[in-house]
């Protein structure tokens, strides 16, 4: 049978199971929509591509599936470039389609021709443009497997204009062979032999868990490993939710932002055991001071992270949830003892606390959000202070619950991944937690809460400032304060204009009906909490500095 | 004198004369704001979004011919400036963009915030540094200044490591730059001078087709003496407009995919086609085989590789278009060609540029009425879409330079915070906005830029609740199956205006319009006039996809 | 039609990708390219051997001319020139067959460079034609593994393309 490559395209996408995708026309993609418009396949039109990228973001990681999305030539793909290089920092299976010029305009400087597999080259995990549309089927299916396999990421496909208008015979592609890409799965017995043994040894051994947990689904691994070897847990921020955050074993994050009592716990380790995590900067301070008397058993998908910042002394490169699987039998149950002791103590001594003053804290505000939403809500977050608190003060306690922008920090991912993922879970409560500096960057995307009637709570932490620069600011800047003062629009009135509740909190005593309001409310909610100017998120690792050097 | 990198780069930046810089803070760039602040004396527009710096960098720039800088942190920051880097390449506009940067040492290991803005900015810059050793600085940023602003202009991004801006130098400023791959030639070649001037007294029925490099290169002046000498017909590209008087007899309008009939007739049957700055762009020429066919080419620009990238050139002029022109210009003598102009007076009068009065709000109407009332005298940003061609079609230009608008890259999103730079260019400008609902929600944030800096930019959506240019194309070859292009929700922007704390205006006809432009277009306040126009208005005429530009139709 | 360049670039990192990136970016097709140190520290040398009429070769030379870290280009198809590649060719050879490879070799001034068990490498330089000629001599042997540098070349006589030489004859 005949088909028109858009409508291969269409094909592809439904043979991948794909049920949404989130984009932006415009004249290179026309073909494309044209062929969306009869397809079973619910598009979702943003306000601007950077929207559409981070929704498909927040689509895949609540979903785990592959989140989809498209967008023009030009201009539409050039703003997919910070959701397309946040899904490469953080891992995120994402397929990206964009329009491109027919190609023979291509390398002209035409109109809207701009030339995304070049400049998308160092943020995708692969690209391709496709230049013979017999190729465009086993594209789409290649770029599917590779943005879902082995350490997901994004991959784009960019479809020149004659592609997706030309017609060819559709062949099913068959299966994909890519001799230059075959992920490892499973460790090998001597590695796990060595890793067995190394564990069995310890004393004092801390699981320093990341996002490959959540992206493997090893969540219920990772519990038993942790409950066997009676071993604390401690995660990265992406690592949040992939271990029960009421869990007595849990040590909070690590790092930076982390509690003082797991970077303690790491200094003092004689075992590290990484799982799916990459010892990223914000996470081991300074490389060389990393768990100094620790040795380090790394388990990671990506061969390339092994050894990259931090010497493994034991690495198994394969997937988490099947290493650990392949680990737990060959270990033995301890006992609690002298280093669990230890561990409870410096939790009694260095809780994670604030101090109230009279003036509506942010901490409080987070946690009140989780005793309104029973723990239960789905929270994306933005950059910045409130990133940090929400994931000091929201307990999450399983995968796929906290989704936020880790490897890349971008302001404004918060609330279009928040679209996403109320897409991918209709009935579920979703918060963004958002600072007054980061909503402004997709604040367009209302339209889209609105016109899809998406249920999402904002919760701005509105402090006038760029907080989380400003704090540094006070603290490595003498406390000069260069342009991080904030102007806003009053987002009360900016949600009534959409058409969305707008509700502002200033006091204590008003938080718990105004979110229980928020939540019952069965439309987008903007929360206005005008918070504490100056708070600091404390205590912090100074930038360069090893764990056990915190401040405040 | 010695100074950390940071400093040193903000007093190169005092050095080059900059005044403002567009920007956004952040982590890795925190040395240089803070070396920023303590100088105070440049001034910082913080945008609400990188975009809009950028955009905003670009507009300062084309308002006022200067370098327009920019300053965003590594990371996102510096990802979020490459829609606008690009829109600057295309249009070949002068910036240089700083970037801050992870650590040295932290370079290629995937670290927080870490992007490689140099790699992915490649396809996009005329040129862009890491620097690695501080002491080079000063040399980079002095290059940088001089690749961005000579020559073909275009963007320069400098990416910046957090311990190098730290580093302490001894700062000097070099005087001179050497770039040993980078000469640009400006005056063109004598004996290729000579010809064309030679074939423009010979020529019975020359065109001028001038882009964006007349205004580039401040060629205005000469395209007018050059026009009236030879008594030759101008048509602008998109880029070039402004570039000439748009009451002018001689100006044909805008030519190409939505020009005028009679520019796009009058180079069809044109014998000469004298290229000014412009670029041959396939939006300009349709369907190459039947673009100018019987004419010969002259084509002036100071970019060799434009020179026969599209089409065939038959005296190519590689220079700076201003001296060009005057080279041109002393070999030439005052030429009469009543009969060319009177087949084009005739065009004219068979084919004028016009849209249908039924009594709907008409967005053209809109346009008109701007430009009657300012009296050309405004500076116009605008979106890009229907009110895009819109503004080109109905608005009378006056003075160079004054239409800023997306031409190249086409993106929607830059007419706000475009609008703010030129007006923060151009304070004592009247700086007029012309979007659609669909690209002014892009950079809707920088409404608040807008309210910090007090700018009085006067905003007009011609709000069709939907993405008009692409409704209009799937009207024309998608059977009117409207996918995703009308929005089933358009927020109320009077009421958004007044979240931000600026005026806002509704109106729903003509009537309504003129009572209110006089009291707008002389408030000192930023104001948004929200005009419901009639949604199914189209783009008229259009030169069908694969056509020549004889064969527009009207639509 | 097949051009040869030589380009002199700046020797920085990053240039090659940049030079690469052009010609992926504008379609043109690179028969081959070879790039290494010249006289100078400072400026590395580029033969760069493309495909394409004159319009794609105008068009070639004035995109790599835009690139700030190209120095200089020169377009030596014309002119009189010594060009040189270097193969290294593995073969599958049984011992006993060892004098028959040789035999070859010798006929084009190759050189064994490496014995395996199974296999041996041989080297040669020369001009393209030859190399071919080479190859295909080889081919029937059963070639294991090849690798081409691809083209080097060089003005004959007093002329040259480096930096401060003049390609007209002084
Ligand atoms: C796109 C982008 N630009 C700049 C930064 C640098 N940055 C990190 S945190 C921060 C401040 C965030 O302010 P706000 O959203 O108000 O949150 P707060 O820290 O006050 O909670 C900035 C500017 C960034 N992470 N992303
Ligand atoms: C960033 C971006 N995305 C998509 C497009 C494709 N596009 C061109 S015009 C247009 C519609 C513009 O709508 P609007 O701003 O409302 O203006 P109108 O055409 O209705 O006047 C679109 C989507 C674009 N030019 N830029």
């Amino acid at each position: 049978m005949k088909k028109s490559g858009a409508e291969i395209l269409v094909q592809g996408l439904m043979d991948q199971g794909v049920d949404t995708i989130f984009g932006y026309p415009g004249g290179a993609v026309l073909p494309i929509y044209d062929a969306l418009y009869d397809a079973n396949i619910k598009h979702i039109l943003t306000r601007h591509e950077q929207g559409a990228a981070h929704a498909a973001d927040g689509y895949a990681r609540a979903s785990g599936k592959a989140g989809v999305c498209l967008a023009t030539s030009g201009p539409g793909a050039t703003n997919l470039v910070t959701g397309i290089a946040n899904a490469y920092m953080d891992s995120v299976p994402m397929v990206a389609f964009t329009g491109q010029v027919a190609q023979a305009l291509l390398g002209r400087d035409s109109f809207q021709e701009a030339d995304i597999t070049g400049i998308t080259l160092p943020v995708t995990k692969h690209n391709y443009i496709v230049k013979d549309i017999r190729d465009l089927a086993m594209i789409i299916k290649e770029a599917f497997h590779i943005a879902t396999t082995g350490r997901p990421g994004p991959v784009l496909v960019d479809i020149p204009r004659d592609i997706s208008g030309g017609e060819v015979e559709y062949k099913d592609p068959g299966p994909v062979n890519l001799p230059g890409y075959r992920p490892v799965l499973e460790g090998t017995e001597e590695q796990l032999n060595k890793a067995a043994a190394a564990i069995l040894a310890s004393e004092r051994p801390v699981i320093y868990a990341g996002g490959g947990v959540i992206n493997s689904g090893a969540h219920e691994e990772l519990k038993k490993l942790a409950e066997l070897l009676v071993a604390p847990v401690t995660t990265t921020l992406m690592g949040l939710g992939g271990f029960p955050g009421d869990h007595p074993l849990f040590l909070g994050m690590l790092g930076m932002h982390g509690s003082r009592y797991a970077n303690y716990a790491v200094c003092e380790a004689d075992l590290i055991i990484a799982v799916g995590a990459r010892f990223d900067d914000r996470v081991a301070g300074k490389f060389d001071r990393f768990a100094p008397g620790a040795r380090i058993i790394h388990i990671d998908i990506d061969p390339a992270e092994i050894g990259k910042n931090v010497r493994a002394d034991i690495a198994i490169v394969g997937d988490v949830r099947v290493v650990l699987n392949q680990l737990l039998p060959r270990l033995q149950a301890k006992l609690p003892g002298a280093w669990q002791e230890k561990i409870d103590l410096w939790k009694k001594e260095y809780p994670i606390t604030y101090v109230e003053n009279g003036r509506l804290k942010p901490q409080q505000v987070i946690r009140e959000i989780y005793n309104v939403t029973g723990g239960k809500a789905r929270i994306t977050t933005e950059v910045g202070q409130h990133q940090m608190w929400a994931a000091h003060y929201y307990t999450f306690t399983r995968p796929r619950s906290f989704i936020s922008s880790g490897g890349l920090g971008t302001m404004g991912y918060g609330f279009p991944a928040a679209i996403g993922v109320q897409v991918a879970c209709p009935d579920e409560v979703v918060f963004d937690i958002a600072g007054d500096g980061s909503i402004q960057m997709n604040i367009q995307e209302m339209a889209t809460a609105v016109n899809y009637n998406l249920p999402v709570n904002v919760a701005i932490l509105n402090n006038g400032f760029l907080g989380m620069v400003r704090q540094w600011q006070e603290l490595f800047y003498n406390r000069r304060y260069s342009y991080t003062e904030l102007i806003n629009p009053d987002f009360v009135k900016l949600a009534e204009a959409y058409g969305a509740v707008g509700l502002r909190v200033d006091k204590a005593a008003d938080l718990k009906p105004a979110l229980e309001q928020a939540v019952r409310t069965n439309r987008p909610v903007v929360l206005d909490f005008i918070i504490d100017r100056e708070d600091n998120v404390l205590p912090m690792v100074p930038p360069g500095e090893s764990l056990e050097n915190m401040i405040g | 004198m010695q100074m950390t990198a940071a400093q040193a780069l903000i007093r190169c930046l005092e050095l080059e004369g900059v005044e403002v810089i567009f920007g956004y803070p952040g982590g890795a760039i925190l040395p240089v704001y803070d070396a920023l602040c303590q100088s105070g004396n440049i001034k910082h527009v913080l945008v609400r979004h990188e975009q809009g710096a950028v955009h905003a960098a670009d507009a300062y720039a084309r308002a006022t011919g200067r370098v327009g800088v920019v300053m965003a942190t590594s990371g996102p920051g510096a990802t979020n400036l490459v829609t606008g880097i690009a829109n600057a390449y295309m249009d070949s506009i002068p910036l240089v963009l700083v970037t801050g940067q992870v650590p040295t040492s932290q370079v290629g290991t995937d670290a927080f915030q870490e992007v490689d803005i140099t790699g992915i900015t490649m396809p996009i810059t005329k040129h862009n540094y890491l620097v690695k050793d501080a002491k080079r600085l000063p040399a980079i940023i002095k290059n940088a200044f001089h690749i961005a602003s000579t020559g073909r202009p275009g963007p320069v991004l400098v990416d910046l490591p957090k311990d190098v801006a730290a580093e302490t130098i001894d700062f000097d400023y070099p005087k001179t730059v050497k770039l040993r791959g980078y000469k640009p030639t400006y005056s063109g070649h004598r004996t290729k001078i000579l010809e064309a001037a030679d074939l423009m007294m010979k020529a019975e029925r020359p065109v001028i087709y001038a882009g964006g490099g007349i205004l580039n290169s401040g060629a205005t002046a000469e395209l007018m003496d050059l026009a009236e000498v030879l008594s030759a017909p101008v048509t602008n590209t998109f880029m070039g407009l402004s570039g000439f008087p748009g009451d002018h007899p001689l100006f044909l309008g805008m030519l190409g995919l939505h020009g005028t009939r009679y520019a796009n007739l009058a180079v069809t049957h044109c014998d000469l086609l004298i290229a000014l700055g412009a670029r041959f762009d396939d939006r300009v020429t349709g369907k190459i085989s039947s673009f100018a066919p019987g004419a010969t080419v002259i084509h002036v620009d100071i970019d060799p590789a434009e020179i026969g990238k599209n089409v065939r050139v038959h005296v190519p002029i590689v220079g700076d278009v201003r001296q060009v022109l005057r080279g041109i210009l002393a070999h030439l003598k005052k030429k009469d060609r009543s009969g060319w102009l009177e087949q084009i007076r005739q065009w004219k009068e068979q084919y004028p540029l016009t849209y249908v009065r039924d009594g709907r709000f008409k967005p053209q109407a809109v346009i008109e009425k701007l430009s009657r009332h300012t009296r050309g005298e405004a500076v116009v940003a605008t979106d890009v879409g229907q009110h895009q061609m819109w503004v080109a079609q109905f608005f009378r230009f006056k003075h160079p330079g004054t239409l800023i608008s997306s031409g190249g890259l086409g993106a929607m999103g830059f007419g706000l915070p475009a609008a703010v730079g030129a007006q923060i260019g151009l304070p004592d400008r009247l700086v007029i906005l012309v979007t659609g609902d669909g690209s002014l929600q892009m950079t809707m944030q920088e409404l608040a830029t807008a309210v910090d800096q007090k700018l009085p930019i006067k905003i007009f959506v011609l709000n069709n609740s939907g993405l008009g240019m692409v409704r209009q194309l799937q009207e024309l070859y998608c059977d009117r199956r409207y996918m995703a292009t009308r929005f089933k929700f358009v927020p109320d922007f009077a009421l958004l205006a007044k979240a931000y704390g600026l005026a806002g205006h509704t109106v729903k006809s003509e009537e309504e319009l003129d009572r209110l432009l006089p009291g707008v277009l002389s408030s000192p306040e930023t104001v948004i006039v929200n005009c419901l126009v009639d949604p199914e208005e189209n783009v008229s005429p259009i030169v069908p996809a694969g056509h020549g530009i004889d064969q527009a139709i009207d639509c | 039609m097949r051009h040869t360049l030589a380009v002199l670039v700046e020797n920085n990192p990053g240039v090659l990708a940049r030079v690469a990136g052009l010609f992926s970016r504008r379609g043109f097709n690179i028969d081959s390219l070879a790039v290494g140190r010249t006289e100078r520290p400072d400026v590395s040398r580029m033969t760069i051997v493309v495909e394409g009429d004159d319009r794609v070769l105008e068009q070639v030379t004035k995109q790599l001319h835009k690139l700030v870290d190209v120095i200089k280009i020169n377009d030596i198809t014309p002119d009189e020139y010594v060009d040189r590649e270097l193969v290294l060719i593995k073969v599958n050879c049984e011992p006993a067959r060892r004098g028959e490879i040789m035999q070859v070799a010798d006929v084009f001034r190759a050189r064994i460079v490496d014995l395996g068990r199974k296999t041996v490498t041989v080297e040669c330089t020369g001009n393209e034609g030859k190399i071919n000629a080479f190859e295909e001599s080889l081919r029937p042997y059963g070639i294991k593994e090849l690798v081409r540098t691809g083209k080097i070349a060089m003005l004959r006589g007093n002329r040259s393309t480096s930096l401060d030489g003049k390609k007209d004859d002084e």
